[in-house]
C-alpha cells in the first residue's frame, strides 16, 4: 500500500489518469470512513468540494489548468473561509461563518485547488498537543494513544493518514513544525511576512505565519508557490518578489555549510531523537555538505520571551471577543460587564484563558517594562544571534522537539511542562526566519522530524535541502499503521 | 514574583473574564509557575538593547486613503448574537 503524494495527484490529473471529481470523491469517502478514529476534521465541505472539483475538471478541459488545479487540500480551521464555518476550535466561534475569505485560502482557490474541509487544531492555535480543541483531541495515526502535536495537528494527521495530500497550517511558536515532526510529514514555516496573514484568526500577530504541510518537500514547494506573495491587506506582508520554490529543488548540495548548535543537543534531548538527527546529518555529509559546530546560547531564553510576547499579543487580539458583534454570547446577561465576563469565561477554554491572563498581567500598569519590553529586548538578542550564525553557515539543523510524540493526557496538568516542549521551535518565530520539519526516522514507532532553519527568505534553499534528503531516504514515505484501518 | 488572590481577581477583571473560586486557586498556581519561568529573562542585561517589535524591523505600511470595499453592513449584522433594525443590542447600560 502507498499513499499518493500531492505531486503524484497533480501529475495524475494533468495526464488524465483520473479526474478531480474522482479523486475528490475517493478522498471524501476515506474521510467519512476513517476520520472517526483521528478526529482530524472539524468540518467536511463535501458539497462545495464536488462543485469545485467539477469546475477544476472543466477548467482543465479548457486548457486553463494551473499546477494545483483539481488537487484536493484542507485548511486548518483558523483560515477564514467565506460561507464556511470557521471555529478556530473554540466554543467562542462555534457559530462563526465568515463573510470574507483569507488571502491564503483565496490564492489556493484561485489556483483551482479543491477544499475538502477544515481541520482540527488547538483552540485559537494555543497548544502543542491538539488537546485543547473544543471539538476534542486529535489522535496520531502512528499511535492512537499519542498526541499529534499542535496546534496544526488536524492538518498533519489528515496528511499523514492519507486523507488529503496537502493542508494549510499556521506556526506561531512551532505549530506547523512540531505536529509535522510528531506525524512524520513535511512542513515549512516561511519567513515572517512571506505569506499573508489576512483572514487568519489572530493569535500573536508579530509571530504568526502560515505555511503548507504535505508528505514531501516537493509537495510543500508546489503549495508555497501559490500561498506566498505580497498582500496589500496585510500591513506586515513583505513586498518582495517570490522565488519559484520548485526551481532549485534538483540542485546538488555540494559545498553546503550546515551549522549544528550545541545547545540543541544538550540535556533534555531524547537519545533516540538525537541519534535520528545525527544520522540525518551524516546523510547530508554524504551529499556533500560540510558540518560546522556553532552556538546559539540564547536558546533557553526563547521560552520566556515567547510566552510573554505571545500571551501579551493574544490578550490584546482576543479582546475583540465580547459577545456583541459575533461569536458566543452568554444567556441572560444581567448587565454589560456580566455579558463580557461570562461570554468570555464560557466561550474560551482553559488554556486560552490562561494565556489571556498571563498576557493581561504582562501588559498591565507597572509590569509592561519588566515583561513585554524585556521580552522584546531578548527577542532582539535572539535575532542577532541567528544573524551572526547564519553569516557563518548556510543553514542550521537540529531536532524539532526534545522527544517523539508523547501520550495524550501526560502533560495537560502541567502547562509549564507543555511549554518546555517548544524549546527548539520558538526562536525561529522570534527571529522571523524560515524553518521546516522533515521526517528523519522513528523512535519506538513514533516519527522524528529534522529541523532545518535558514536565512530570511531562503525558503527555496530549505526546500532544496529537504528534497535532496528525501531523494536518498524514505522516512517521508512510511505509512502509519492506522492509516488503512477501517472504522468500526 | 508571587501572585495572590487579589492579583488574580484584578487581572481577571482587566481581561473581562469571570472566574470561579476553584479557578482562582488554579490561576494562583499556574500563573505563578509561568511567571517563575519567564522571570529567567530578568537575569539578562538588556540595558543597551533596542526592543524588537517586528522581526524584520519593518515599519507599519500605510495604504492610500481610498474606499476599497463595499458596505457589508447586512452581512456583518447577520453574525451578531442579538441585533435589531441594523443595530447591535446589548444589556441596558444607562437607566
Amino acid at each position: 500500500m502507498s499513499i499518493p503524494t500531492l505531486s503524484q495527484i497533480a501529475h495524475g490529473l494533468s495526464t488524465g489518469h483520473f479526474s478531480s471529481e474522482e479523486i475528490t470523491c475517493d478522498l471524501l469517502a476515506d474521510i467519512v470512513a476513517k476520520d472517526k478514529q483521528y478526529n482530524s476534521f472539524i468540518t467536511i465541505t463535501k458539497t462545495l468540494a464536488l462543485v469545485q472539483a467539477r469546475a477544476a475538471d472543466q477548467r482543465r478541459s479548457q486548457g486553463r489548468a494551473a499546477p494545483l488545479t483539481g488537487v484536493p487540500i484542507a485548511h486548518k480551521d483558523i483560515f477564514c473561509t467565506r460561507g464556511i464555518r470557521t471555529s478556530c476550535a473554540s466554543r467562542m466561534l462555534d457559530n462563526f461563518v465568515p463573510p470574507y475569505e483569507s488571502t491564503v485560502s483565496q490564492r489556493l482557490l484561485d489556483a483551482g485547488s479543491v477544499c475538502l474541509g477544515k481541520t482540527n487544531l488547538d483552540e485559537f492555535a494555543m497548544g502543542s498537543s491538539n488537546e485543547t480543541s473544543y471539538y476534542g483531541v486529535v489522535n496520531n495515526p502512528w499511535d492512537l494513544d499519542a498526541v499529534p502535536g499542535g496546534s496544526s495537528g488536524g492538518s498533519t494527521v489528515a496528511v499523514a493518514a492519507g486523507l488529503v495530500p496537502g493542508a494549510t497550517g499556521t506556526d506561531t511558536g512551532g505549530s506547523i513544525r512540531q505536529p509535522a515532526s510528531f506525524c512524520g510529514v513535511t512542513g515549512i514555516k516561511p519567513t515572517y511576512g512571506r505569506v499573508s496573514r489576512f483572514g487568519i484568526i489572530a493569535y500573536a500577530s508579530s509571530l504568526d505565519q502560515a505555511g503548507p504541510i504535505a508528505r514531501t518537500a516537493e509537495d510543500v514547494a508546489l503549495m508555497l508557490n501559490v500561498m506566498a506573495g505580497f498582500d496589500q491587506q496585510d500591513s506586515t506582508s513583505v513586498d518582495r518578489a517570490v522565488d519559484d520554490y520548485c526551481a532549485q529543488l534538483e540542485q546538488p548540495l555540494k559545498g553546503l555549510k550546515i551549522g549544528l548548535p550545541k545547545e540543541y543537543f544538550g540535556p533534555g534531548l531524547d537519545d533516540g531523537v538525537a541519534q535520528c538527527i545525527l544520522s540525518a546529518v551524516q546523510d547530508y555529509e554524504r551529499l556533500g555538505a560540510q558540518i560546522l559546530d556553532i552556538s546559539l546560547s540564547k536558546l533557553p531564553l526563547s521560552i520566556a520571551a515567547y510566552y510573554v510576547i505571545a500571551s501579551a499579543e493574544a490578550s490584546s487580539n482576543l479582546s475583540r471577543y465580547d459577545g456583541v458583534r459575533y461569536g458566543y454570547r452568554c444567556d441572560q446577561p444581567t448587565g454589560l460587564l456580566d455579558m463580557y465576563c461570562r461570554s468570555r469565561a464560557e466561550g474560551f477554554g482553559t488554556e486560552v484563558k490562561r494565556r489571556i491572563m498571563v498576557g493581561t498581567y504582562a501588559l498591565s500598569e507597572g509590569y509592561f517594562d519588566a515583561y513585554y519590553r524585556k521580552a522584546q529586548c531578548i527577542r532582539r538578542l535572539i535575532k542577532n544571534e541567528f544573524e551572526h550564525a547564519l553569516a557563518q553557515v548556510d543553514v542550521i539543523m537540529g531536532p524539532v522537539t526534545p522527544t517523539p510524540a508523547f501520550n495524550q493526557g501526560s502533560k495537560t496538568v502541567n502547562p509549564v511542562g507543555m511549554y518546555l516542549e517548544d524549546i527548539y521551535t520558538l526562536s525561529a518565530n522570534l527571529a522571523g526566519i524560515p524553518a521546516m520539519s522533515v521526517p528523519a526516522g522513528f523512535v519506538s514507532g513514533r516519527p522524528v522530524g529534522l529541523q532545518i532553519m535558514g536565512n530570511y527568505f531562503a525558503e527555496a534553499q530549505l526546500l532544496q535541502i529537504a528534497h535532496q534528503y528525501q531523494k536518498v531516504t524514505d522516512w517521508h514515505l512510511q505509512i502509519p499503521p492506522h492509516s488503512s484501518q477501517e472504522c468500526a | 514574583m508571587t501572585l495572590v488572590d487579589t492579583d488574580i481577581k484584578k487581572i481577571a477583571h482587566l481581561a473581562r473574564l469571570q472566574i470561579s473560586q476553584n479557578e482562582l486557586i488554579d490561576y494562583v498556581n499556574s500563573l505563578g509557575s509561568i511567571l517563575a519561568l519567564v522571570d529567567h529573562m530578568q537575569q539578562v542585561n538588556t540595558d543597551d538593547v533596542e526592543p524588537l517589535a517586528n522581526p524584520l524591523d519593518q515599519h507599519q505600511r500605510l495604504r492610500v486613503d481610498q474606499v476599497t470595499t463595499v458596505n457589508q453592513h447586512d452581512e456583518f449584522m447577520a453574525l451578531a448574537p442579538v441585533s435589531d433594525a441594523g443595530l447591535y443590542l446589548v444589556p441596558k447600560v444607562i437607566e
